[in-house]
């Protein structure tokens, strides 16, 4: 299925929850917060979030900013 | 002397100074500066993560959660939408890490690349929609009164308008325009916070805003962007405390000719009649 995640289409497996999503890029989910659709998707939620072809993700963290 | 600590949103912050984390050259620098400043909030912005090569190191590993209240800005982004979902990305971020500066938000939403001016219809309808969601909102405006009023009248938590542009070290250029606004946002409203935010380049810029009568000032370049960071991050605390105490302690009247300071009578060399 393909995916958009931060602006880039990624092609990946079916099945693929977001917990798992984070867990290939290497990022730590207390780090991070997740868009999914437009939608805030809550920390507790990504174990049990399974992604469909098409979703688009925002994935962010804190950085240095005025 | 004691200084009142601040108030906003039922929120108490004992500093005056609202300190930024941006571009500093090195984390340990901003880590340092911040403690110099004697801030309590700081400011921080929220950008996509890095999905490769993330060997860059984490600016929260040098920002203490447990002592700083983190304040996630809406910079960078051009309409309301943007600014939106940015604070509540924000909102999400400081949830899980269980900051005190959960559900608020600096919003900035920008009408121009090169001045980084507002714009100042996206910010009000992206305040109207933040509002509407239970955002504490701290909105940055330029310094027109009117703006400035309309943005306390749709509910933000404090308005923060500029000195002059962000990043530019000039000040507050027109201090007039700080005067109306503090008077129309604070009438029969004393303790409504004002924070000028933006443009400070050194540590008088902070004592004149405190003088003009703001609650409080939020800089980031004035700091990170000196040759010594540390050392302006002091002189900035100096200064925010200086400004505050010099505002109420009752000024003499600015005036045209001169009053000695010392007696006029007993001068040697006089002969009486």
């Amino acid at each position: 299925m393909q995916i958009m995640v931060n602006g880039k289409w990624e092609q990946k497996a079916e099945a693929l929850s977001v917990a798992g999503l984070l867990r290939e890029l290497s990022l730590d989910s207390r780090r991070v917060a997740v868009e999914l659709n437009r939608g805030i998707l809550p920390r507790a939620q990504y174990a049990g979030t399974v992604l469909n072809d098409q979703d688009q993700l925002e994935i962010v963290t804190l950085v240095g900013g005025g | 002397m004691d200084i009142e600590p601040l108030r906003i949103a039922g929120f108490e912050i004992a500093s005056r100074l609202f300190v930024g984390t941006g571009k500093y050259a090195t984390l340990e620098i901003m880590r340092d500066a911040l403690a110099a400043t004697g801030c309590q909030v700081v400011t921080v912005a929220v950008r996509r993560e890095r999905l490769m090569d993330k060997s860059g190191r984490n600016i929260l590993d040098f920002i203490d959660p447990q002592r700083y209240t983190l304040l996630p800005n809406t910079a960078g982004c051009f309409n309301a939408d943007d600014a939106i979902r940015t604070a509540r990305l924000g909102r999400e971020l400081l949830t899980n890490m269980e900051n005190p500066g959960a559900g608020w938000v600096k919003l900035e939403v920008l009408g121009d690349k090169k001045t980084l001016l507002p714009d100042p219809v996206g910010s009000l309808e992206a305040l109207k929609v933040l509002k509407s969601e239970g955002f504490t909102v701290l909105c940055y405006t330029s310094d027109d009164p009117v703006m400035a009023v309309r943005l306390k009248e749709a509910g933000a938590d404090s308005v923060m308008p500029a000195g002059s542009p962000i990043g530019s070290g000039q000040g507050v250029l027109n201090p007039w325009n700080i005067r109306i606004i503090l008077e129309q946002l604070k009438a029969g409203d004393p303790d409504y916070p004002v924070i000028v935010d933006a443009g400070v380049g050194t540590a008088s810029d902070v004592t004149i805003a405190m003088e003009l009568g703001a609650d409080g000032v939020l800089l980031n370049t004035g700091v990170a962007g000196a040759a010594d960071p540390v050392k302006m991050a002091h002189a900035m605390r100096l200064a925010i405390e200086s400004g505050y105490l010099a505002r109420r302690a009752g000024r003499i009247p600015r005036k045209l000719y001169a009053t000695a300071s010392s007696p006029i009578e007993g001068v040697i060399g006089a002969q009486s009649e």
